[in-house]
């Protein structure tokens, strides 16, 4: 009796050792995913950073209210004004096309960096 | 297992026969089995020996492998869980109150040089010169043909340049991963911001650090891992602040002003919606602090904040409104303002002579110095400077910018009667435009205290009651009136009711004695809509001159007023105000039945 119950003991020592030892390679897999995973993020996230940095930069103020002058007869954009305000019946239909944009203009309201510190 | 027995039959006969002792047959079979155990149990020892031998050779020699190994490889921190997030590591993003970006990050390098790896330091010097205009070719010449081993040469690259010296090709030549502080929007909102420079800074990288404004004030915060990238947002509008600076930098070419400055603050919630102060700077290039001389001239001077100025009748309100809280007066009573009004060898005159008297309304509206003097009068020293103290008007402002406490206001050093007349007119004590925002936001807004802040909140504050909610009322309604029919008649905004205050106030000459004749500190402090305050707008100008008319103009009404009327134009719509016309009945249908 003592002797099978012996056997039965080391015969779990032996699965758990088996067990664990498997946990322990799962584990360190998941790290390492986990790891290269962090990675991943971690320059798409550079990459989110530098496009929104680009989108900021492309949508500062300035350049758009120089975009707007530049485009007025195409587009007649004007700072918004008390008198943009109307009521529901007083809005026009339907909305006149906007003819498609063919010669696009860079436009840069700020001198052209000299060394580069804004060249984006 | 078969037991020999210790007397067997047949030795012992046998024995009995031949005479001998039976029992020395027992005692030496009882030896022999003894000797058989002895045997036994030593073979046993020995093998368990054997094994625990064994057993601890085994251990002792997977140690010293294990020791090996560990000495011979290079060390690597042991790792079960995965602690914190190590994505963000970069310096949080500043974002204005619609989440659009005022200051982030951009990946960039920094170029440093080895000389001893160069095979031509001449060469390289001279073509480094010629990528970067700003290097000198015998400076770089000395320091790599030198004793130097390491130079710094410029701490950002664009990719453009990068490539350029990659092209040059030296091994001596190398690149150091660097992120850089970015201003998108240039010069916009550059005071609030401040700016970020370089600390500590290595070859694989290096610290960036606020040097000013908010950058500096919340350092620690967007520096913070911990909050894993969660930006800063501010109360600040980007869309409204860009108008409002466009308006501002305008009306001071338009009034030859040497300097401006707006605030603008929601009543409810203190927060400040656009701070601007001309002249600016870009914070991606920010200046040099000035060395000598005035740093009030210095386009880092935040003339919003940190300018303190008298700021001239702007601050009749404060007198008249508290007469009203103590019930001393209300907007009809007559007060005498017969001039010059003379205390001791000070006289007090009014601009034009209003007669013998005013109604506290018109003391307002027409903006009589005498007036007010005889109300602070009856006010006294010490609960006018209680009631300026709750406003806000004894201590630098709270807002959250490292420069905040040097924004003090001035006092005077004793605050005798004279004094107590003079500050109730606006001269004497010296405060920011930023001071004035708060003490209006708070006198205005149904009168409890507001804080200046910088941060986005949704609630309103709910600070100590400053006055009553009607006197808050009678005090909008007096200022509606100086632009209905005062001071402030350019100040009329079709649609939005627009109450304020003007203030001209004559510079004080820098090296004291006196006042300037011909300079002048023009203040408009302005409410919007009157009849439901939302916003306080405070534009300053700091000598302004308006030159159309046959002699210079430089009273608020005529600089600062319509500036200001102008920038409520273009912002109250951006602001979300529908301009209060009179409605027309809406088209609709009628029900006709039968």
């Amino acid at each position: 009796m003592r002797s099978i119950l012996f056997v039965l003991a080391g015969l779990m020592v032996m699965g758990l050792a088996f067990w664990s030892y498997q946990e322990n390679y799962k584990t360190r897999d998941v790290i390492s995913d986990v790891r290269s995973l962090h990675g991943q993020i971690g320059s798409n996230h550079e990459r989110l950073g530098m496009l929104r940095a680009e989108w900021a930069y492309l949508n500062r103020p300035d350049r758009l209210s120089d975009l707007a002058e530049l485009n007025f007869e195409r587009l007649g954009l004007l700072p918004l004004m008390p008198n943009a305000f109307g009521r529901v019946d007083q809005v026009i239909y339907p909305i006149p096309d906007v003819l498609p944009i063919i010669v696009p203009i860079e436009v840069g309201s700020t001198p052209a960096p000299v060394d580069g510190e804004e060249a984006l | 297992m078969i037991r020999t027995p210790l007397r067997p039959l047949a030795r012992i006969l046998k024995a009995r026969e031949k005479g001998e002792n039976p029992d020395a047959i027992e005692a030496e079979n009882i030896r022999l089995r003894r000797e058989d155990v002895r045997d036994k149990s030593r073979m046993r020892a020995e093998g368990r020996l054997l094994v625990m031998g064994a057993m601890f050779a085994l251990a002792y020699g997977a140690i010293g492998v294990r020791m090996g190994a560990l000495a011979g490889t290079v060390s690597e921190e042991p790792q079960s869980t995965v602690v914190g997030n190590p994505i963000f590591g970069q310096r949080a993003d500043i974002v204005d109150r619609n989440g659009r970006i005022l200051a982030t990050n951009l990946d960039t390098h920094a170029l440093y040089a080895h000389p001893r790896d160069m095979v031509d330091p001449e060469q390289t010097a001279r073509e480094l010169a010629a990528i970067f205009p700003e290097l000198k070719v015998d400076q770089l010449v000395r320091d790599f043909t030198g004793t130097r081993k390491f130079v710094w040469i410029r701490r950002q690259l664009s990719p453009e340049q990068m490539q350029q010296v990659h092209d040059i090709g030296s091994p001596g030549l190398v690149f150091g991963p660097r992120e850089m502080r970015l201003y998108p929007n240039g010069a916009i909102a550059a005071h609030i911001l401040g700016g970020a420079s370089y600390g500590r800074e290595g070859v694989a990288s290096a610290e960036v650090i606020g040097v000013a404004g908010v950058e500096r004030k919340f350092d620690e915060y967007l520096r913070d891992p911990a909050n894993e990238g969660a930006p800063l947002e501010l109360s600040i509008d980007l869309t409204i602040q860009a108008a409002a600076e466009e308006v501002l930098a305008g009306g001071m070419s338009i009034m030859n002003a040497k300097g401006a400055a707006s605030v603008l603050m929601d009543v409810h919630t203190g927060e400040i919606i656009s701070m601007v102060s001309l002249p600016d700077f870009d914070p991606n290039k920010r200046p040099q602090v000035l060395l000598t001389g005035d740093q009030s001239d210095s386009p880092l001077f935040n003339r919003a904040m940190q300018g303190v100025y008298e700021l001239g009748s702007t601050f009749k309100i404060f007198a008249v409104a508290q007469a009203m809280e103590l019930g001393l007066i209300n907007p009809e009573t007559m007060i005498n303002t017969k001039g010059p009004l003379q205390w001791g060898k000070f006289r007090i005159r009014d601009f034009h002579d209003y007669g013998a008297q005013l109604s506290a309304t018109d003391v307002i509206v027409q903006s009589s110095n005498i007036g007010t003097a005889r109300i602070a009068m009856q006010i006294g020293a010490e609960r006018q400077q209680e009631f300026l103290r709750s406003l806000g008007f004894m201590e630098a402002t709270p807002v959250e910018l490292q420069e905040a406490p040097s924004g003090a206001p001035l006092l005077p050093r004793n605050w005798s009667e004279l004094s107590t007349m003079t500050i109730s007119y606006g001269h004497g004590l010296s405060s920011s435009p930023l001071h004035l925002a708060t003490a209006y936001s708070s006198l205005l807004n149904g009168g409890t205290r507001v804080y200046p802040t910088l941060l986005h909140r949704e609630n309103r504050q709910t600070g100590p009651r400053i006055v009553r909610a009607e006197i808050s009322e009678r005090s909008r309604d007096m200022l509606r009136q100086v632009v209905s029919r005062g001071t402030a008649s350019f100040g009329e905004v079709e649609g939005y009711e627009v109450g304020g205050k003007t203030g001209t106030a004559d510079k004080p000459k820098e090296n004291g004695g006196g006042y300037y004749k011909d300079k002048v500190i023009a203040t408009f402090a302005s409410v919007f809509p009157a009849n439901d305050p939302q916003y306080v707008l405070i534009v300053t100008f700091d000598e302004p001159s308006e030159n159309s008319g046959s002699e210079p103009r430089r009273t608020a009404g005529w600089t600062a007023v319509p500036v200001a009327a102008e920038m409520i134009r273009r912002v109250a719509p951006l602001l979300g105000l529908r301009p209060q016309v009179d409605r027309t009945e809406p088209i609709g249908v009628t029900l006709t039945s039968n």
